[in-house]
This record gives C-alpha cells, structure tokens and sequence, in this order.
C-alpha cells in the first residue's frame, strides 16, 4: 500500500507581511513546512514502520521553493517527492484535480493532506480532493488506524467528536492531537538530501481571483488598569458595564 | 436564486442558519432553505418557513447524522433542482468539508469561510482573512454556481419575514460513493454549556493558571457564573489539562464573541488568529510585555489566580 502525503510550503508565523498593490507580500525566507501537514508526514511515516505501508510519497504543489518544505518530509521519513511547479496562486479548487492526478499517478490508496493551510487560511484542499478521486474523507482526525484495507479513525465535528470508517481509498485530513511529529535528525537531513525528488510543471487555471489585499489592525481601547486585584477587578467591572456595555 | 443550507441539532435550526438568512437577503429575494434529516428535521423546515419564501426538506433517515458525501449530494441535487447562483453554509467543522465537494460537483468556485458577502454586478464578491487571519483578502469567484461557506457569527441572526414561506419535502437518491464512508458513534461536548462559536461571553485560559485544577476552579468557575464558553490555548491543551475542541486558535476554533477574557494568555499569533474578531477583549497576565496586550482593550498585568477571584467578586456585585 501506498501513502502520499501533501505537504505546504507556508509562511511561518512570524513571517512579516507586506499589503503589495492586490497581493501580500511575504519574506522569501520566512517560509516552512506548515506545520498541519506534519501530522499528516508522521502518520504515514509510522504505518510504513509499522510494516502497513510499503512507501510514503510526498506531494506539493507550488513553486519552485517548495522543494524546502518537500526536503522536510524527506528528512522526516517519506520515501520520494514529487513537486507540481506553478508561480500561480491557485486556489484549493484549482489545485484538487492536479493532486487527485498526481495521487493516482503514484498509486496511493490513502491521501494526507493538512487540517488548514497556513496561508490560505484553507481547510478546503482535503475536502476538494477527495471529491475529484471520488474517494470519502475524514477530517480534522485525531486517530487513525489501518487493519488491513479497513480505516479507523476518529475526527471532530461542530459539537464534539465522532467514529468514522471506511474502506481504502480515503483521504484524510490531519491536525494537533493526530501524534507528536519527530523532528528531523542531522543525519536523516542529509540522507533526504539524495532522495529522488521530481518536478513537473503545472499549468492549471485559479478559480478564486484576489481583487484586493489588506493588513487590518483592529483598533484596540488599549487600557491598562493598575493598583491591587481588588481595585483594578472593580474597575475592569464597571468599564465592561459602563464604558464597553458588554455586561 | 440563493440556497441556504441548514444546520440543525434537537429539532431546532442552529444559530447560524440566522446568520445564513441575513447574509442571503443581502445577495436577493428569492432566497430557498434546504434542509436535511428524517422526520425529526420536519420542525426545523417548519421554523425557518418564518424566515424564507421557500424551504425543501430533503425527507430522508439516511441524513441525520450524515457523512460529508452524502450531504454533498443532497445538497447538490437540491442546488441543481432548483438552479441555485449561490450556495450559502455555514463554515463550522462539517460545513467547510462540504463546501468544497459539492462546489466541485456542481462545476462551481468556493469562497471559504468569508466575513461578508455580496453581489458587484452579476459577479459573487467576498472577504476573507488569510495567513493565520492576519491579512484580509477581497475575492471574486470566476465561474458560477458559487458555493460560500459563510464565517460563524459574522452575519446577525435575521428577523422572520413578514409573509411566511412554503415547505416541500423530496427524496434524493445516493449512489455507491455516497456510502463509502460509515461514520459512526458521536460524542458530544456540550455538557449543557453554550457551544464556543455561539457564545456572547467567551472565558479562555492558558498556562498562566498553572495547573488544571486552577484552570477548573477560576476559568470554568468565571464562564459558569457568566454563561460564557470555556476556552483554552494550545500550551493547554497540549499539556492535557482541556480538550482539543475548546483549543481557540489556527489549529482549533476561531471565535468572535461580544466579550473574550484571555486570562493567562500570552497570546502567540496562532492564538489571536482564532480570536481577535472579538468585540471586546480583556487580558490578564502576569509579563506586561505580552504580545497579548496588545490586542486587548482592557489589560491588567498580574498573577490570574490572584485577579480573578477579585474579578468575580466585582463582578457578582454590580448592580
């Protein structure tokens, strides 16, 4: 069985942004693995050790820098990468049928895709390309287990939690609480150094334009109450019912 | 027409459904509901008739409690019925799984998780925050139909309508596809409090309380008396003292409440994504220099267990 895991190549939290005309502008060096998709990377990693999976496939869509974030999950396990190359910004619509592509050109049996993009702010892509496979998906899961084509898992939903399974194929999408990633060692980075990693280039069309871009900062009273608990919790009551008329 | 799609728990809409009733009437008239479930969802198609011109009940056992294929082609079946421009859902948990499936199914775009949304001209306009919600993008969708999922509480609920509307219940038939996926046993978080995207008041702590029984005594003692939701940080959820789904944050919910204490919050970016909609916002921490202040409007540097009791006492007496 196979596995291909998609994996991001997002700015990092504290990656300075700039509004740029329509676009935002970000540090070219401020960019990582998003972290969501590390969960997904460490799950498919695991059932190959667990003698579940025969190889770990990593997939990213992007540009030609995604190649770092593609050399992590390397580091961290994954077999291969395979890199669909495009300088567009493309939307998670846009990108599903090239990954759904790519995931049956490598014949995976089990998609990992990340929760949320970390710069789309996307919990989309799983979802998207689990409909252009034809295939169900699980999401925001929390456990996952595999007993021979059999998917047991346990993902969130608006009020709590529930039980999922299904067959394989399936995509899943990953988040906190799926496991703890393992950091990559020195020795495993440069071994990920001479894995095979392969770029196409992708040519697809955004169905989603950005006509405008903006840093908001929302205006903030920015008081600050001093004097012992007692004196400053008085204050703070009355400013809530008072001033703020949220009480 | 615009279609909105209908979240309900214990026979009853749930709150966003108000929200998608106001966000459709500002896109036009001819607003349709659809509704799914068997026969306990028949009094939720009968509530929201007081809301829309038109309401369809998709009358079948199969959609209580559904998996995302499933409502993806119920919804879509509906949308392709009745020739649906827009589709309207509301982006909780299962809302942003559907989206993006039944926007493909019906050769549509997604406008993710949008703030507000409108019509310029004949095309479908929205805003969006992007990169962990510290940049807001205004975007247009290129190919109808339009499916948006629509931000928790970023719409008002809306008010009925002053004629009311038809009910009609149909079938929908599911293909193999449908029924791949087998969900299985819920467990509900509720435990009698108000869910954390519905909340007017929302009490959040981190690790600044020191240990869960603090964080039990002060945070959840504070939203008690104040019928607030309970939140909590990564650190504490990581560290086991709450569970995953009252994280707030990029990972976990995003919530935009009238009132947020972040009481021994420090206030990571991660963190502020998912909360800095928030009308008012108070902080409370012990290190003045947390970046938390500075998205609060009332702060107070201090040790929480020590403010909070204080806090609870002035608040219990005002009058």
């Amino acid at each position: 069985m196979i596995i291909a895991t998609y994996v991001k190549h997002v700015p990092d939290a504290e990656a300075r942004l700039a509004a740029d005309g329509g676009r935002i502008a970000v540090d070219d060096h401020a960019y990582a693995l998003d972290g969501m998709d590390e969960y997904g990377v460490e799950a498919a990693v695991r059932l190959k050790e667990a003698g579940l999976a025969d190889e770990v496939v990593a997939l990213a869509i992007g540009p030609a820098r995604s190649e770092a974030a593609l050399r992590t999950a390397l580091a961290l396990g994954a077999d291969r990468a395979v890199l669909l190359e495009t300088d567009d910004d493309l939307d998670p619509l846009a990108q599903a049928g090239p990954l759904a592509e790519a995931t049956r050109a490598c014949g995976a049996e089990l998609l990992l895709v990340g929760g949320k993009q970390a710069d789309w702010d996307s919990a989309a892509l799983g979802p998207a390309v689990a409909e252009a496979l034809g295939w169900p998906v699980c999401d925001w899961t929390t456990e996952l287990r595999l007993e021979g084509r059999e998917v047991a898992a346990v993902h969130d939903v608006d009020d709590g939690s529930e039980a999922w399974s299904a067959s394989l194929p399936v995509v899943v999408t990953t988040q906190q609480g799926l496991n703890e990633p393992r950091y990559p060692t020195l020795p495993n980075i440069m071994k990920a150094k001479r894995k095979p990693l392969e770029r196409r280039p992708l040519t697809a069309t955004a169905r989603v334009v950005t006509l405008a871009a903006a840093l908001p900062s929302r205006a903030r009273r920015g008081v600050r109450l001093e004097g012992d608990a007692a004196t400053v919790a008085s204050e703070l009551a009355r400013r809530l019912r008072d001033e703020a008329k949220v009480l | 027409m615009i279609l909105i799609a209908i979240d309900h728990a214990h026979g009853a809409p749930r709150r966003g459904a108000f929200e998608l009733v106001s966000a459709a009437r500002g896109l036009g008239s001819d607003v349709a509901a659809v509704v799914l479930g068997g026969p306990e969802a028949a009094p939720v198609a009968a509530a929201l008739a007081a809301f829309v011109p038109s309401v369809v009940h998709v009358d079948d056992a199969a959609l209580d409690h559904p998996s995302h294929e499933r409502r993806t082609t119920a919804l879509a079946s509906v949308a392709g019925e009745l020739g649906a421009e827009v589709v309207l859902l509301v982006a909780g948990r299962g809302g942003q799984a559907v989206a993006p499936r039944l926007a493909l199914r019906l050769g549509g775009t997604l406008l993710e998780d949008v703030a507000a949304v409108r019509r310029d001209g004949t095309a479908v306009v929205a805003e969006r925050l992007a990169y962990l919600s510290r940049a807001s993008l205004t975007v247009r969708a290129t190919a109808a139909p339009v499916v948006v999922s629509v931000k928790p509480g970023a719409y008002p609920a809306a008010a009925p309508a002053d004629a009311p509307g038809s009910v009609a219940s149909r079938s929908v038939a599911f293909t193999a596809a449908d029924d791949a996926a087998r969900p299985g046993e819920r467990r509900s978080v509720a435990r009698g409090r108000v869910a954390l995207e519905e909340a007017d008041v929302v009490v959040c702590g981190g690790r600044g309380l020191g240990d869960a029984a603090s964080f039990e005594r002060l945070v959840v003692g504070l939203a008690d008396e104040l019928g607030a939701g309970v939140a909590s940080t990564r650190a504490v959820v990581d560290a086991g003292w709450r569970p995953y789904d009252e994280q707030v944050g990029q990972t976990g919910k995003s919530v935009a409440p009238k009132l947020y204490f972040a009481l021994g919050v420090s206030g990571a970016v991660q963190h502020l994504s998912g909360m800095n909609r928030s009308g008012t916002v108070v902080a409370v921490n012990k290190d003045g220099d947390a970046p938390i202040f500075k998205a609060s409007d009332y702060g107070i540097v201090g040790d929480v267990r020590e403010v909070l009791p204080a806090l609870r006492a002035a608040l219990a007496g005002l009058d």
